[in-house]
């Protein structure tokens, strides 16, 4: 593999950029691996990574049934953050905020990694208080919180609405400095090219139809382009979780919902932060390109359609407006949805499950992209060792039925109202 | 937009009703011995499926009736919606 650098960039610009080597090569799927992964969005790629990294473990297939990047990793609004109360979510995506410090130097792919502080917006007393007790609870965990005031907002994001007459006047807010944005599609390619570059084989355009399990053991995969053998296959396929488990007989405590985002066109840079309006549910930063991406609300009902409704983009975007009033007059470039894997509780399952190697990574409700670095690193420790990684053990499937569920929101068993 | 039938008051659009989930989930019965496992299953556990999901609707900003739906969940057209004693 090519290493990037100025000194490649140069030699390159000799013969006109026409020789750079494919970042990934297009391999015919083998007769046989150690693990199959499921799935090339940014968790596959990135499990595949770790697997070969850090446990050594190369003969690896990443299947695909469409192409890298066209999932839900090339759909989301790039946030990161680690801004959790509960503990096992505190230390779970701290993990992921330092694996993301150092992802473009470990990787030699620029994921465009962008600290640049992300602030849950207040607008009660109430709220700021209790966003007190989460920025104290994050800093017992070691992760950086900074309570705001008013003042100290407006200095950040004087253009939002601080008039005295707004329906929700902004009180405060809390911080975490070290949240911010990353170039998605980058993480996506950038794991591709690393595993690929350490054997792995990733496979495009290749759907999984079937498995094949003998005594309560997986045996292969049977996939559009022929059966491959496996001795541990690895699910990680976010909104197609349940249509994959119903083939191995497992009912899930998985809905899918189609959740929009949105960009305007590109403006001068203006916000510099990430902001979550804390009255409703928008959220909003600004790309290097100068578009505003938002984001906001599932659109409410159980869909597997990779598209929503204007009626959510317009709720959304009213939230919007009430907290920036000056973004009325962008205008709107696109928008699209991706199908999101809502857990009953809001958070992940990373486990093993009834089938003898087949390993499980889902439930990523709409936090999946920040965790692509931790969740893959965990999920890599959980198939290459047959148990979970500590910062898993409470992510696993069996809270369902012990009750040790982590409902970090409290709202239930009803994904569509979160 | 979804043009959803409520069968009280007949075709209105998405933004008058409210989601209400699976339909086809049923409580275990009331004063009956009921193990974890179909308890935790009644709460947490759904076919999810991709294609014809019969779901509950809310006519929240009309006539406050819930009702059931039949609803393809891959292309969102809407088969039949039916009273909740009703069967679609």
């Amino acid at each position: 593999m090519q290493k990037y650098s100025v000194f490649s960039l140069i030699k390159n610009a000799f013969s006109d950029h026409q020789n750079w080597d494919l970042a990934w090569k297009d391999p015919q799927p083998k007769k046989e691996y150690d693990v199959i992964i499921i799935g090339g969005g940014g968790h596959g790629l990135a499990t595949a990574y770790y697997l070969a990294k850090e446990h050594n473990i190369t003969n690896v297939a990443v299947i695909e049934k469409g192409w890298i990047g066209g999932g839900n990793v090339g759909r989301n609004t790039t946030i990161l953050r680690s801004n959790y109360m509960f503990d096992a979510n505190a230390h779970f995506y701290e993990l992921g905020m330092k694996l993301w410090e150092n992802l473009s130097q470990e990787l030699n792919y620029n994921v465009m990694y962008s600290p640049r502080g992300i602030i849950n917006l207040a607008h009660t007393d109430g709220q700021l208080n209790a966003y007190a007790r989460r920025g104290n609870s994050m800093r017992l965990n070691g992760i950086d919180a900074i309570l705001l005031n008013r003042e100290e907002v407006r200095k950040m994001i004087p253009f939002a609405d601080f008039s005295e007459t707004c329906r929700f006047p902004i009180v405060g807010g809390l911080m975490q400095p070290r949240g911010g944005t990353a170039r998605h599609d980058a993480v996506a390619w950038g794991y591709a090219r690393q595993a690929d570059a350490m054997g792995v084989d990733i496979i495009q355009n290749c759907e999984v139809t079937g498995f094949d399990v003998e005594n309560g053991k997986i045996s292969g995969v049977r996939t559009s382009r022929g059966d491959i053998k496996a001795k541990k296959v690895g699910l990680c396929v976010a909104g197609s979780t349940t249509l994959l488990a119903d083939k191995l007989n497992m009912r899930l405590p998985i809905e899918a919902h189609v959740l929009q985002a949105c960009v305007s066109e590109p403006v001068k840079p203006l916000l510099h932060n990430v902001v979550t309006f804390g009255a409703g549910h928008f959220y909003c930063s600004q790309s290097d390109k100068g578009e505003m991406v938002m984001g906001g609300d599932l659109d409410g009902y159980n869909s597997y359609a990779q598209r929503g409704n204007l009626p959510m983009i317009q709720h959304v975007l009213s939230g919007g407006l009430a907290v920036f009033p000056n973004f009325s007059r962008l205008k709107m470039l696109r928008s699209w949805g991706g199908i999101m894997d809502m857990s009953m509780d809001g958070t992940p399952i990373i486990d093993k499950t009834h089938i003898d190697g087949v390993y499980l990574n889902c439930g990523w409700c709409y936090g999946g992209f920040k965790a692509t670095p931790c969740s893959g690193f965990v999920f890599a420790h959980t198939i290459a060792k047959n148990e979970p990684h500590e910062l898993n053990e409470p992510f696993n499937l069996e809270r369902f039925h012990t009750g040790n569920i982590l409902d970090e929101k409290g709202v239930g068993p009803k994904p569509w109202i979160g | 937009m979804l043009e959803i039938k409520c069968p009280h008051c007949g075709k209105r659009s998405q933004n008058e009703f409210a989601y209400g989930g699976d339909a086809t989930i049923k409580r275990p019965k009331l004063g009956e011995e009921v193990s974890t496992k179909d308890w935790d299953d009644f709460v947490y556990f759904r076919d999810n499926p991709r294609g014809k999901h019969q779901e509950f609707w809310h006519h929240v900003s009309g006539c406050r009736q819930w009702f059931k739906a039949l609803r393809d969940t891959a292309t969102h057209e809407i088969f039949n919606t039916a009273k909740l004693e009703e069967d679609l």
